[in-house]
């Protein structure tokens, strides 16, 4: 079996700042991490890799530094990583992303399953996965919390907020995973050793000339959405004492209030 | 069926607003009035109608429901091979329709549903998609759809526009906008679909359904926490405050006095040394508000605040404060919350 891991290098949102003055994201001196649930995805790859024979490929589309997340990659235990990184393809939305990716993934060839994200906590838009199974013609299982094989097919368990579906597929699939599918591992000495020695440069660069691809759909260009305009969200606390006879008043000016503001 | 970014089309072509109403076991999500709420907004003062597109089978009598909504027209594509959930089967039927009678807007409900089908969806049609919305406008000046989203964990906020590819697609994020109002007549008009499915065109199958049993807790997503403080007085003034978080969808938080005194798990714990939570509404019961306490609660949307003390620090950072007994002020609430329930549907 063969398995492909899409994996995006995200700022840690729980560090970014904004400055006030002029509305943009503060990115100096924030870390650069694997996106969580992509670590998820990388793990569940590892497991099943464990428990069948198969290799591990993962693939990132990014600026050159996004060799450092595919180096963790390669430290927790991947077998191959390429990263995806032309001028060509900056400034994509998701729709060019996920034409990059698809392309990537048709040029290392056979597969048996993709896994992705759920989504990257940079965009949160979850919509890369889906993209590229439509792209590529296959089935996909969103939401991935548990994931089997029987008689080569794939069993997975997929979240919904009323409960779980079993759902059953054909080989190759697409699978994005959340948080509750596994434990990400951390990289083991060894693996470590191996990933950063010096002189071992054990990543692919593929650029746009790698890939068959359509020049008009990827890129800034090749984007079917734009950044109109971006903003800091106000978040001025309304500090307002409710007033009333007693507790019973006071609680009804409240809940009046909350529905008002469609809160509940 | 793919399309290219750069669809070449005609966009005078493309009129009316789309909402793909969600079902789920036969039984229409809410979240489907709260898109035929916001759309019948949207084409206000315009010549677009408002359309839903519901797939599924054996579903009449729900589907005629939503024409009490004010909507024009529901689409209503039946067949057995829809009667589960699929993202194969709906997804195909769903964008034929989409790419034969070409809307100018779709949205979509961000569920996990919404979320796995609406790019899907895109994909398929050859257009853009705008994740989770919280907000949409009509640009007056060129009639684009103005789409407003948060991003980096909603630390920023972004307006994006889908500007030469139809249809303009957004999924909207559940609870935001306000419901469509119930009427008592119906206007529009059901049409029924059939779609072009074969059985191999699903080839992802939910082979069983499993309803969620117990709930885990999960204050990092919840929406709405209500947290009990000192103030509660003992174990038992937690039965009170899950009572409130029932009664309002929500989890049940703690400050780190009452964990210390053993009277809820370490799981419960808001703060420094607990959970950072980002709801959107946060009810602090009988909670000074030490600045421990706030670093992990203070980015929550909207901050409320029940209190014994005027005094309290808590009262410093919040949108509406009660100077009250928890006891008298949290049953009050929940009378309340019944009272508006009782109007509902
Ligand atoms: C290193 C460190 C880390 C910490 N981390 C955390 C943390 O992660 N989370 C955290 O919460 N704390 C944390 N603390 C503890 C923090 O400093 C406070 O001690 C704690 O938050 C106080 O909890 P409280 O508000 O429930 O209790 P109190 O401060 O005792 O407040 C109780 C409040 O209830 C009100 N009250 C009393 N009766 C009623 C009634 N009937 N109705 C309504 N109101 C009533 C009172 O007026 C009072 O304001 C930390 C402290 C340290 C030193
Ligand atoms: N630039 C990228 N490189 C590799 N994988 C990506 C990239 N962008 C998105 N993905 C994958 O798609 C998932 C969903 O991303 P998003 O749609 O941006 O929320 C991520 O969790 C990744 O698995």
């Amino acid at each position: 079996m063969k398995i492909i891991v899409c994996l995006k290098q995200v700022p840690d949102t729980n560090e970014v700042r904004i400055n006030q003055e002029t509305g943009t994201l503060i990115r100096d001196g924030v870390p650069s991490i694997i996106n969580p649930d992509d670590k998820n995805a990388l793990e569940e790859a590892l497991r099943i890799k464990a428990a069948h024979d198969c290799t591990v490929t993962v693939l990132s589309m990014g600026p050159p530094q996004a060799k450092n997340a595919l180096k963790e990659a390669l430290a927790m235990g991947a077998d191959e990583a390429i990263l995806l990184s032309d001028r060509a393809f900056g400034g994509s939305d998701t729709w060019a992303t996920a034409t990059v990716l698809a392309a990537a993934i048709e040029k290392v060839g056979s597969y048996d399953v993709i896994l992705c994200g759920r989504q990257a906590i940079d965009g949160d838009t979850a919509q890369v996965g889906p993209e590229i199974a439509e792209f590529l013609n296959i089935p996909q299982v969103t939401y991935a919390k548990k994931i089997d094989f029987k008689d080569g097919k794939a069993i997975v368990t997929r979240y919904t907020e009323t409960g779980d579906y079993v759902i059953e597929s054909k080989m190759p699939v697409l699978l994005t995973a959340i948080k509750e599918l596994n434990v990400p591992r951390y990289p083991t000495v060894k693996g470590i050793l191996n990933a950063y020695s010096p002189g071992s440069d054990n990543i692919k660069v593929w650029g746009i000339d790698d890939l068959t691809i359509d020049a008009t759909q990827i890129g800034l260009k090749g984007s079917t959405t734009n950044v109109y305009k971006s903003f800091v969200p106000t978040k001025s606390k309304t500090n307002e004492m409710i007033d009333g006879l007693n507790g019973k008043e006071k609680a009804a000016k409240l809940i009046g209030k909350l529905s008002d503001l469609k809160l509940i | 069926m793919r399309r290219k970014v750069n669809q070449a089309i005609n966009l005078s072509d493309y009129k009316d607003i789309w909402v793909i109403g969600e079902q789920r076991e036969g039984k229409i999500h809410p979240v489907t009035t709260e898109l035929i709420g916001e759309a019948k907004k949207l084409v206000e003062g315009t010549a677009n109608q408002v359309m839903v597109v519901i797939a599924g089978h054996n579903i009449e009598a729900e589907v005629e429901k939503l024409l009490y909504y004010g909507v024009d027209k529901v689409y209503y594509i039946n067949s057995p091979l829809l009667e589960t959930f699929s993202t194969d089967g709906y997804s195909k039927a769903i964008a034929e329709l989409i790419l034969e009678k070409k809307p100018e807007i779709v949205l979509v409900g961000a569920t996990s549903i919404g979320r796995d089908i609406g790019p899907r969806l895109a994909a398929k049609i050859g257009t853009g998609l705008v994740a989770d919305c919280t907000k949409l406008e009509i640009d007056p000046s060129d009639g684009k759809l103005l789409q407003t989203r948060p991003a980096f964990g909603g630390n920023l906020m972004a307006t994006i526009i889908c500007p030469i590819n139809r249809p303009q697609m957004a999924t909207v994020r559940p609870g935001v906008m306000k419901k469509a109002v119930h009427e008592a007549n119906a206007v529009g008009v059901v049409e029924k679909i059939s779609p072009t499915l074969k059985d191999e065109d699903i080839v992802a199958k939910v082979v069983e359904m499993i309803p969620s049993g117990k709930k885990r807790i999960n204050l990092t997503d919840a929406k709405i926490i209500v947290s009990g403080g000192r103030g509660i007085k003992g174990p038992e003034g937690f039965d009170l405050i899950k009572a409130l978080a029932d009664k309002l969808g929500g989890e049940v938080g703690s400050s780190r006095a009452c964990v210390d005194c053993g009277w809820i798990d370490h799981m419960h714990q808001v703060g420094q040394t607990g959970t950072t939570v980002r709801p959107v509404v946060y009810i602090a019961c009988g909670i000074s508000g030490a600045i421990q306490h706030l670093a992990g609660m203070s980015d929550s949307d909207y901050i409320i605040a029940i209190n014994t003390d005027p005094e309290a620090p808590i009262f410093k950072v919040c949108d509406y404060g009660i100077v009250g007994d928890l006891k008298e002020v949290i049953p009050a609430m929940m009378e309340e919350v019944d009272k508006l329930k009782a109007f509902e549907l």
